[in-house]
Parts: C-alpha cells; sequence; structure tokens
C-alpha cells in the first residue's frame, strides 16, 4: 500500500497557514463535549494536556511514574532549537528546516520540517512566559549556544539543564488545569492496551502499578506520547523504565510502524564499566563546543593521555571534517569513534573508548569559563568515574540514546488507525534517519503546544462518533486480553529473571542491529530473538502477588514487548538495503567509510503492519519527495 | 568488597515495617549504589522472594525518583549527590549500611522503600506556576532579564522534586521545595503578577498536607542534591508575610467565606 502523508498542497511556505485555515473548528461550547486520554507526561504530552485543557476539552492524563514531572524529557541537557536568528549569524526558518532536513540525512518528510521550523520561535516566547529561565546575557537578552550538525548558534539553553526547564514549565501548566478541574491525571498508571472498537482507537486498558488493578478507559480520542525505544539495546541513555509496549501494542492493534531501525546512537556517553551496568550515562553534546575529541596515533599506545605528546594524537573529527570539526553530527561523530576503536586506538579498559578533552579550552578561556559553561557535567563524570575531567581527558563512546522511528503519522499527526494521535519521540515524523542536537525538545513541544491542539479539533469536527462506554463488548474482550497476557506471564514459574532476559536481547540488538548493520548479522539476530522469546515464555520466573505492587511483573510486561518489537526492528533493518543516518549498513558505504544512500530505491518511509507474532510484517511505503531540499550527498567535510 | 547491608521491608503502607540484613559480597568500587541493589534484586528474585522495591528512574540525577535514606542521611553521605549518582567507591569493605525510605509524616510509605511524595504535585497545583496559555505569549525578547536574576532564578528552579529536604528536616518540612519554586518566579519579571498569590496558596496546601515548619536546622540544605539555599526560605517567608497584609490575602478569605 502506498501512504498518503496528507501533506497540504502549495508552496512549502503557506502549506501550515492554508491547512490552518482549511481545518474545521470545534466550537468552544462544543469542545467541552470531546474528552481525550493522553498517555505520558514528557514535554509532548504534558504541553499537549496543558494546552487542550486551555481550550476547553476534557482531558484525561496517564503516566507510570508518580509525578508527571520525572518523564525522562527531564535529562536533556543541552538545549533547544530555534530560527530566532538573535546572534545575527545568518540564522532563518528555511535555515533549520534546510539544516535538519540534511541532518535526517533525506529521510523525513519535508513538509513536517518545515511546520516545525515555523513554530520553533513561538516555543521559545511560550517558554519564557511560563518563567523557563533561560540563560541570559549581562544586558537581560536571551543567550544562545552552537551545537553539533549546525555551523551557527541557535540554541536556547538553561545550563545543562534545559530538558528539566522545559519539562518543569509544561509540567506546572499541566499541573494548573489539573488543579482547575480541566484534567484528570492518573499517576503510577500504565497503559497495557489501547481499544479500537469499529477500527477507531477509543481507550486504553491500564494497570494500577500500586494496586494491580487492570481498568480501562474510553474517549473521543487517543494520544500517545510515550517517547522512544531505546532501551531495546538494554544499555541506552534512557531512563529505566523507558519502554515500547504503548506504541507496540497500538502496533498490534493496526497502527503502522514506521522506520523503526532509525536509531541515534549518541556520541558522547560514559563508556560501561562493567556486567553490573544499569544504564549509559549522556555527556551533553555541549560539550563538544570547546572539548577536542582524540584517539592516540598508534594501535596500543597504553601512555596516560597527559603523557601523550601532541604529534603522537590524532583529533580524528578535526582531521575528517574540517568545516564541523568536533561539531560533526551525532551519527558520524559515532561511527568515526567505532572506526578509530576497531582499529585497536580506543582508550580505556575495554578499548571501547575515546577522549574527550579540554585542556585546551581550559587554556584559552581559563578553568573558571569552563566551570560556568559545564561544571555541573565535569561534577557527574567524576562522580560516576572517579576522574577529574578538569586535570585529565574524560573518556567517551557512542550509546544509543534517541529512536527517530515510531507510529507512522500524517500531516495531522494521527496515525492510519483513526483517532490515535502519535507525539513527540513516539512518532516518526521530523528527523528522518538521523536527529540533529537540540531538535528533540523542539519537537515534542512543537507537537503538544502548536500542532495537535488544531488538527485534533479538525477530527473532532470531521469525524462521527458513536458513544461508547465501558461495557462496550470490545472495551471488555481488551481487558479480558491483558488479563489473560498477565496470567500467563505470572504461571511460567520458569528460572530467569526479566532483567537477564533483557539483557541478553539487549546484546543480539547491540551486536547485530547497533551502530553498523549488515545482511548476515541481521539475518542471524532474526533467528536469535525469536529463540530467546520463545525461552522467554518458557523460562522466565516472576515472584510476588498480580495484585500488589509489582516490579518483577512491571518489568516482564515490557520485556515482553521489547522481545517482539525487536523482530521488527531487524525487518526494517533487512529490508532497508542502504546506509542513511544512524541507519549504517555495511555493504552500502564509500570508500572512506561514509553512509552511502541508495535514493532511487529507500527514498522513502517503511511502515509495517503487524500480521502475528513470529510472522514477516507487511512493509508499507510512504514516498519522499524534496522539492524544496534537493537530495545530495550530505557532507560536513 | 563485602557489605552488610540492612534493608527496611514493609508489605504495605498498614503494615509494620522491619529491618532485613543481607550480605552482599564482591560489591564493585564502579557499581552505583542502586545497581548494587539491583544485584541483591536478582539475587532475591532467582531465590524466590520478593525484590527490595525502590524508586528509581533516570540514574542520572535530575528525575528526583530515587530517594533512599542511607545511614540516616537522605541520599547518603556524598554532598550534593542523589542516591543513583552515589557509587560503591565511597564505601569500604567491610561496610554496615542501613537503607530505610524518607521518613516524613507527609511521606506515607507505601512499599518497602517507596513512599507517597503526591503531596508536592498537590502544592504546584495550587500556585507553582505563572497562568499563561498556549499562544499568549510574548515576542521572547520583549521580556528582559538581568543575568544575575536569571541565574538566581535558576539555582532554585533546579530544584528535582525529590522530597529529601522534607526526609532530612526534623519537623518534616516542605519549606525548602516550596520556597525554590516561590522564589524562580519571584526572581522573574514573568512571575510578578501572581506574587502575592502564589505564595499564600502554595503555603496553605503545604500546611494543609501536613509538613511540618521551619525552625532554622538547615538540615535541607544539607541534603539538596542540588544544594539549593535556604537563603530562599528567607526569601518565601518575607513574601509571605507581605502577601498576608494584601489584597489578595483578604480575596482568599472572602473566597473562603463564600
Amino acid at each position: 500500500m502506498i501512504l498518503d502523508g496528507k501533506v497540504p498542497t502549495g508552496p512549502i511556505t503557506e502549506k501550515w497557514d492554508k491547512h490552518r485555515f482549511e481545518m474545521k473548528l470545534v466550537s468552544p461550547a462544543n469542545k467541552r463535549k470531546y474528552k481525550i486520554i493522553i498517555v505520558g507526561t514528557g514535554l509532548a504530552g504534558a504541553s499537549a494536556a496543558a494546552s487542550l485543557a486551555e481550550l476547553g476539552y476534557q482531558v484525561e492524563v496517564f503516566t507510570y511514574h508518580d509525578s508527571p514531572r520525572r518523564a525522562h524529557s527531564i535529562a536533556a541537557q543541552g538545549g533547544i532549537n530555534a530560527a530566532k536568528n538573535y546572534p545575527n549569524d545568518g540564522d532563518s526558518i528555511w535555515r533549520l528546516f534546510y539544516d535538519t532536513v540534511k541532518g535526517g540525512d533525506f529521510r523525513a518528510r519535508e513538509s513536517n520540517v518545515y511546520r516545525l521550523a515555523q513554530v520553533s520561535n513561538n516555543i521559545i516566547d511560550q517558554c519564557v512566559a511560563q518563567g523557563v529561565p533561560f540563560a541570559r546575557e549581562y544586558s537581560g537578552y536571551l543567550a544562545n549556544r552552537s551545537f553539533g550538525g549546525a555551523q551557527l548558534s541557535r540554541t536556547f539553553y538553561a545550563r545543562g539543564q534545559t530538558g528539566q526547564q522545559l519539562l518543569l514549565g509544561a509540567y506546572s501548566a499541566m499541573m494548573r488545569q489539573v488543579g482547575l478541574n480541566k484534567i484528570v491525571l492518573h499517576t503510577k498508571t500504565e497503559m497495557l492496551d489501547l481499544i479500537v472498537i469499529n477500527g477507531i482507537a477509543r481507550g486504553v486498558v491500564t494497570r494500577n502499578l500500586l494496586t494491580g488493578k487492570i481498568e480501562s478507559y474510553v474517549a473521543d480520542a487517543v494520544v500517545l506520547a510515550t517517547g522512544g525505544y531505546s532501551n531495546v539495546f538494554y544499555l541506552s541513555t534512557n531512563a529505566q523504565a523507558c519502554n515500547v509496549t504503548a506504541t507496540y501494542r497500538a502496533y498490534k492493534r493496526g497502527a503502522f510502524f514506521a522506520n523503526p531501525c532509525f536509531t541515534q546512537i549518541h556520541p558522547t556517553c560514559i563508556p560501561q564499566s562493567g556486567e553490573h551496568q544499569s544504564k549509559l550515562t549522556l555527556m551533553s553534546e555541549s560539550l563538544r563546543n570547546d572539548g577536542r575529541v582524540w584517539v592516540p596515533k598508534n594501535p596500543g599506545d597504553k601512555r596516560k593521555p597527559t603523557e601523550i605528546p601532541e604529534e603522537d594524537r590524532d583529533y580524528y573529527l578535526e582531521r575528517m571534517y574540517p568545516s564541523y570539526g568536533n561539531l560533526a553530527p551525532r551519527d558520524i561523530a559515532s561511527r568515526a569513534a567505532k572506526r578509530v576503536c576497531d582499529e585497536g586506538r580506543g582508550v580505556g579498559p575495554t578499548g571501547n573508548g575515546v577522549y574527550l578533552d579540554f585542556s585546551d579550552a581550559i587554556k584559552r578561556l581559563g578553568k573558571k569559563v569552563i566551570e560556568e559553561r559545564y561544571g555541573n557535567l565535569f561534577e557527574m563524570y567524576e562522580r560516576i568515574t572517579g576522574d577529574n575531567p578538569y586535570e585529565t581527558p574524560m573518556m567517551i563512546y557512542p550509546a544509543p540514546h534517541y529512536t527517530m522511528g515510531g507510529l507512522w503519522v500524517d500531516y495531522n499527526l494521527m496515525s492510519n488507525i483513526p483517532g490515535l494521535h502519535v507525539i513527540g519521540e513516539a512518532n516518526f515524523s521530523d528527523h528522518g534517519a538521523n536527529r540533529l542536537g537540540a531538535s528533540a525538545l523542539m519537537q515534542g513541544l512543537a507537537d503538544g503546544y502548536f500542532i495537535l491542539p488544531y488538527t485534533i479539533g479538525h477530527y473532532f469536527a470531521t469525524t462521527k462518533l458513536e458513544k461508547v462506554t465501558t461495557d462496550h463488548p470490545e472495551v471488555k474482550k481488551c481487558v479480558q486480553e491483558v488479563q489473560e497476557r498477565i496470567k500467563k506471564l505470572m504461571s511460567i514459574n520458569g528460572k530467569k529473571t526479566p532483567t537477564q532476559f533483557h539483557r541478553e536481547l539487549g546484546k543480539i540488538m547491540w551486536n547485530y542491529c547497533g551502530m553498523s548493520r549488515n545482511e548476515e548479522g541481521l539475518k542471524k539476530a532474526l533467528e536469535l530473538v525469536p529463540k530467546l522469546r520463545d525461552e522467554f515464555w518458557s523460562n522466565l520466573t516472576i515472584v510476588g502477588e498480580e495484585g500488589d505492587l509489582n516490579i518483577v511483573l512491571e518489568k516482564a510486561l515490557r520485556v515482553a514487548d521489547f522481545l517482539e518489537f525487536a523482530e521488527l526492528m531487524l525487518w526494517d533493518a533487512l529490508e532497508r538495503n542502504e546506509s542513511c543516518g544512524g541507519h549504517f549498513r555495511e555493504e552500502h558505504q564509500y570508500p572512506d567509510g561514509e553512509a552511502k544512500r541508495d535514493d532511487e530505491n529507500f527514498c522513502h518511509v517503511a511502515a509495517w503492519e503487524y500480521t502475528g507474532i513470529g510472522n514477516k510484517p507487511i512493509r508499507h511505503v510512504e514516498p519522499l519527495v524534496f522539492e524544496y531540499v534537493p537530495l545530495t550527498v550530505r557532507s560536513y567535510k | 568488597m563485602k557489605l552488610t547491608l540492612h534493608i527496611w521491608r514493609q508489605k504495605n503502607t498498614n503494615a509494620k515495617g522491619h529491618f532485613e540484613t543481607y550480605i552482599m559480597d564482591n560489591v564493585i568500587e564502579d557499581m552505583s549504589f542502586l545497581e548494587m541493589l539491583d544485584v541483591l534484586n536478582e539475587r532475591l528474585i532467582l531465590e524466590g522472594k520478593e525484590p527490595v522495591a525502590f524508586d528509581h528512574d533516570c540514574r542520572e540525577g535530575i528525575c528526583g525518583a530515587c530517594s533512599l535514606t542511607i545511614n540516616g542521611i537522605p541520599h547518603g553521605p556524598e554532598k550534593g549527590t542523589t542516591t543513583c549518582q552515589l557509587h560503591m567507591r565511597k564505601f569500604k569493605d567491610g561496610d554496615e549500611i542501613w537503607i530505610e525510605p524518607f521518613r516524613a509524616r507527609a511521606f506515607p510509605v507505601i512499599k518497602d522503600l517507596i513512599v507517597d511524595r503526591s503531596a508536592f504535585d498537590r502544592i504546584i497545583q495550587a500556585g507553582g506556576f505563572i497562568s499563561v496559555n498556549t499562544g499568549q505569549a510574548p515576542e521572547a525578547n520583549s521580556i528582559l532579564v538581568p543575568k544575575k536574576n536569571a541565574d538566581t532564578a535558576m539555582d532554585a528552579a533546579q530544584c528535582i522534586g525529590c522530597g529529601a529536604c522534607v526526609a532530612a528536616c526534623p519537623n518534616g518540612a516542605a519549606m525548602l521545595f516550596v520556597a525554590a519554586k516561590v522564589s524562580h518566579f519571584a526572581y522573574l519579571p514573568q512571575g510578578q503578577p501572581e506574587r502575592k498569590l502564589r505564595v499564600l496558596k502554595m503555603v496553605e496546601q503545604m500546611q494543609k498536607d501536613g509538613f511540618g515548619n521551619c525552625s532554622n536546622y538547615y538540615e535541607c540544605e544539607a541534603a539538596c542534591p542540588k544544594q539549593i539555599s535556604v537563603k530562599f526560605i528567607a526569601l518565601m517567608n518575607r513574601d509571605y508575610l507581605k502577601a498576608s497584609f494584601s489584597d489578595e490575602k483578604s480575596e482568599l478569605i472572602r473566597n473562603q467565606l463564600a
């Protein structure tokens, strides 16, 4: 099937304005008759909840955290992009659009990206009005800094805690509506299934994590803002609870999953220290503004970094990509790190590390300036590793960080299931095959504050919805299926913990579907994953009760879905027989090791349809047309 | 290294809790404190016993979920550090470690080491915001904020809402948490229109939720993983006092009587 993204006609600069005018409206008096379920309270979910409640809709919000403020958006460090051009360095909506399309290696929908760049400036305005304490110049005006993948300064930031401050802004806007009784908030409640009635998304089935109670909720529309699936790799920069269940369950109910193989490996994380490791910690990309990345020139050089003289160092990013240097985009910087480590030049106990060195910057700017810029990050590094980065270079290595893939949505952010809207990292839309730094926060808030509130109204105004209650047979059936799934998990009585299975899955995915992939490895993984899944369903152990706070059961439910989802990801990586952005197929590279796209055969979105566990899903395509940013080889040299 | 852990186990809010002792061999110094508990939990599950329930999520010191009292100190011995960022190199072979939940009247234990901190959300809900709807904002640079004020606002705003301040306070007070939010907005021009009403409402909710009052122990600042200063409590007290004699206060009383 050829998918239609429902992109409005006309010049790209006018599409969104024209569409906003053409969309049907719901009158204020009628808005309160519609109920919207939102799952997830990160930047996208919280901003959407606040904005929709302000408009007058009835909103019901779900989060598995004890407080909405703990969603993982909170951990974003570096900043948020906008095309304000305050530094007068040549930025514009057009350039942000251009950089994002190019940065995504021409695998995003042009019209969506242009709209994202357009609303980027409104986001900064909104956040400032909410009291987000962005960094300021001495004059009192807003400060900017540069970031990977851009040659200008368009990033707004609040120390190394930009995600936290933006989330607290959206969270407080949402809590204000909770206080006004416009939003019903359910904490410690996890979505376990999507309710689809007559082909339309009408609700969710949830588990109360404190009591184990399975409940159902119905509404006129469902919005998933449930983030990404990097934890399929077990070790990633994501929080412990991040999982794929909400989007994967929607996929099993018929929603198409787009480009699942597009995962981002972030170049600057603290390397793994041992088997006990539960997560990888990101060191903000902003460090690459002043830090220089290098490895020893010669393999096996075991000297201390401070004892290696200048002539025996290889500042490989500066050497290979002179015009961007240490600010080369994430996928490129990550692969370059892997390459030098594969050559035996990696550093640290495992050999899987490169240096990020601040000694030149400290000489140039003084320790005080560096402390002001990165003090909290340096402290964090020292706490984790025991090394002081003011004295010895940091060691970093790439780690799974963000997933560009997600549920397929049209221009209105609605999936192929009517009524199911997907926003933020959970959808596939704007970042193509690689996301640029400081663009995730921008997209989450764009979707929640400025896009969904318009498009969801159009859906209501143009759709006739039957009245549905939780007594509907489809709702009961869905609840029963969830209960049976839990019963089945509880009754396996095997010998391995959910975490053991998760760790094994992560190793398979990292080895065969990580930073670089090839046909042989992917095919091998397609044999290993189903085997592991079979073992899971015959040898899993869960202790504790079903009707109680049960951390083992919570984990098992999430791992069960990762074990199915992983196979989908592998199929996508295998079938996308080209390299692009974060998806690097070893068979397709230029002699210098750069990714080689195949625009003739793969200039499209791959959206997968579920056909049963263990069966190969059906691959649908949405062709991508590049009218405004001509398809070129993406060079950062 | 080898450690002896005494961990608080409690089936649910109404059950009586007790310490259970676990011996941990082969603890590696590069492990985080929570990774050590992960290892224990894996062992317990394989022995068919219920693992220790504790709150955690981002494991990089920002989400505010983790919440253990370690040897009597919320978030443990390292200054300015959440439990998830505390690493085992801070302990030595043979150590005995006592692990308890955050203890406060307003934070009832849910299970083992997990406590209910929803009171914090209710305080924010009462007034921890600027009432601006999406779309109402003016151009960002039309609101100037002196750098010094922006920096101070950020010092306060970086509160992660973990509740260590409450657990550390002998009175179980939430003054540092509330003061951080009040001060964040008080230092910004955007926060001025609702400044009085905000402090009145947030303090009122804080009292309703059963938090104690401040008697200047300063334990909160010492325990705060973000090292938020108690000077913000002074600012909140000043603001609260001023607001108590304002039109906003009269209006609140009128509304309550009505």
